[in-house]
Formats: structure tokens, C-alpha cells, sequence
């Protein structure tokens, strides 16, 4: 019952295309207003950040489609990516305490 | 996802390239056919590659933040007008080029040739007025004296993270387009199938994305105040 709902639902709707659209504009106002708050750059590094993961989900979910392919290509494809990125990320906490290891 | 395995012929007598898709959803997931995932290979092959691409950027970015935060001089040279004007321009021109994307996408599902080709190139209009507005970013900065190893504000390192990063994706956008147009101009002939447009429109939501990440990181956290 639920698929067949799902599939009439993304077959035609750009009624969802465009919505999709304004919450991506949307967010990306709201960031660039952040952009002219006075906050420390490690606050503004994670919130820019995550509010960049929300839009690429947006993104990968409903303009490139992936919430209606079979489940079985996300579960082989963003786990590998998550990872990797994870990875990535391990000396970061460098970053944060360069600063102030540093001979002045 | 279930109901579509259930109604599963065959799928023999289509013609190859056009039938690809059709052929792939149809076939039941016990049969022993060899997609598991209900899609092309072409479709599967963009997946795969994306995801690797986005490994590389995603390494890009995080080398990017770690030196932005660990800089105590990082240079702030971006005004309000016409720099992060002009990026917001940018973010706002890309993600409506996906828009255009998507709706080519689906004029294609509805096999609307004609329809299709002009959303593709609407799309690669899209990303070409992209370059535009960034090729002059490139040039006023530049003019500034910003270099790959050398700008008069501060850290060095700016201009290798800003040239590197945004040029990387510039050339995404570059070779974007002229896929765009050739997809747009043969699709429009009325060669390749569907499955080829939404194939290429993966690529174009992907490059659309990455910019969801520099805009923010590059622009945004060295926005000059005041």
C-alpha cells in the first residue's frame, strides 16, 4: 500500500521538485545571514557544515533521486562514503589545538 | 520497491538500448538476472563514480577547513557586494540549473524528446552563466594580487585552498556542460534513452551539490565585515 503511494507520489510531482527548491534557497539564506553573525570560526565551521549536509541530502534524496531506487544502493554506496569521510576527519582535533602549540 | 519485482517478465524482445531500464526493473530479483539494483550499468557506473568524487572533494574540504581553522591570519577579503553577492547569485543560478535538471529528467521519463532537449539546455545555460559570474570572481581577486602561494592579506595558504578548490569544480561545471549539450543535442535526435538523460542529470545534481559545501566553507567563513 505505502509503495504504490510513494511511487504515484514521485512519478509527476514537481509540485515536491519545487518544494524541495525553496528549502534548499531557504537554507542557503539562512546561512549566509550566519555568515554576518559574530561567532568563532569553530562554531561557524560546524554549523555551515551541518547545515550543508542537510542540503546535500536534500539533494542526493529527492533530485538525484536516491529515496526511490531500491534500498540496496544506499546501503551499498553512503555507509562507504560515511566512512571514508569519517576517516578523513581523524586529524582534525589537530587543527583546533595548532593555535596554541605554536612558539610565539 | 516490492511491487515491482512481483510483476517481473522476461523482459526479451525490447530493443537493447531502449528496453535496458525497462528490462532491469521487470526482471524478478530470484531469477538470477544480474541487477540488483534495477538499474542500467551506465546509471550504476555514474553512482559508483560519483560516490568516489565525492571522496576527493570531500578530502579537498576537509584539508581546506583544517588549515582555515588552524590559521590565525586567514585572510577575510570577501565583501558583501560584490563578492558574496555575486557567490549567492552563483548558489542560487546552480541549484535552479538543478531544477531545470530534474524537470528534463522527467520529460524524458514521459518520453517528450523535443521537451527534454530544451530543459537539458536550459540546464546547460545554467551552468554556463556559473562559469561566467566565477571567471570574473577569479579576475577581480587576481587583480587584488592573490596568488597560489601569495595574497597581501595574510596566510599563504588561501589562495592554494581557494584556486584549488574552486577551479576542481569549475572544471566539474566546465565538463558538465559540454555533456549537457551533447546529451541535449543526441537526445533530442532522438538517440540515446531516458535512462542516458538521468544519467547525466546524477552528474549535474552532484557537481550542484559540491558547491553546497564550498560556497559555505570558502565564501562564507572569510566574509569581510563591516
Amino acid at each position: 500500500m505505502e509503495q504504490s503511494a510513494e511511487h504515484t507520489h514521485h512519478a509527476g510531482s514537481v509540485k515536491l521538485f519545487l518544494y524541495v527548491w525553496f528549502w534548499l534557497l531557504g537554507l542557503t539564506g539562512v546561512e549566509v545571514f550566519l555568515a554576518y553573525e559574530q561567532l568563532g570560526v569553530k562554531l561557524m565551521l560546524t554549523l555551515l557544515m551541518g547545515l550543508s549536509i542537510i542540503k546535500a541530502s536534500l539533494i542526493i534524496a529527492y533530485f538525484m533521486h536516491l529515496r526511490y531506487e531500491r534500498r540496496s544502493l544506499a546501503l551499498m554506496l553512503m555507509p562507504a562514503l560515511i566512512f571514508v569521510v569519517c576517516m578523513l576527519f581523524v586529524f582534525f582535533p589537530d587543527s583546533l589545538r595548532l593555535l596554541h602549540m605554536r612558539p610565539r | 520497491m516490492g511491487s515491482q519485482e512481483l510483476t517481473g517478465g522476461p523482459g526479451a524482445g525490447l530493443p537493447a538500448e531502449a528496453g535496458l531500464h525497462a528490462a532491469a526493473v521487470q526482471e524478478s530479483a530470484w531469477s538470477g538476472g544480474g541487477s540488483p539494483f534495477a538499474m542500467g550499468s551506465k546509471k550504476l557506473g555514474m553512482w559508483l563514480f560519483i560516490v568516489s568524487d565525492a571522496i576527493t572533494f570531500s578530502a579537498l574540504i576537509i584539508a581546506y577547513s583544517y588549515v582555515r581553522v588552524a590559521s590565525a591570519d586567514w585572510p577575510l577579503p570577501f565583501h558583501f557586494y560584490p563578492s558574496v553577492i555575486k557567490a549567492t547569485v552563483m548558489t542560487f543560478v546552480l541549484l535552479s540549473s538543478s531544477v531545470t535538471m530534474v524537470m528534463a529528467v522527467r520529460a524524458a521519463k514521459l518520453d517528450q524528446r523535443g521537451t527534454a532537449a530544451k530543459w537539458i539546455g536550459a540546464t546547460a545555460l545554467g551552468g554556463l552563466t556559473f562559469i561566467v559570474l566565477h571567471a570574473f570572481e577569479w579576475a577581480t581577486l587576481i587583480e587584488e594580487g592573490v596568488r597560489l602561494f601569495k595574497n597581501p592579506w595574510g596566510s599563504p595558504l588561501f589562495g592554494a585552498a581557494f584556486f584549488t578548490l574552486t577551479g576542481l569544480h569549475m572544471t566539474h561545471v566546465a565538463i558538465g556542460v559540454i555533456y549537457l549539450i551533447i546529451v541535449a543535442a543526441a537526445y533530442g535526435k532522438g538517440k540515446l534513452s531516458s535512462e542516458d538523460v538521468e544519467v547525466s542529470g546524477l552528474y549535474w545534481h552532484f557537481v550542484d551539490l559540491v558547491w553546497m559545501f564550498i560556497f559555505p566553507l570558502v565564501y562564507l567563513l572569510s566574509v569581510k565585515m563591516g
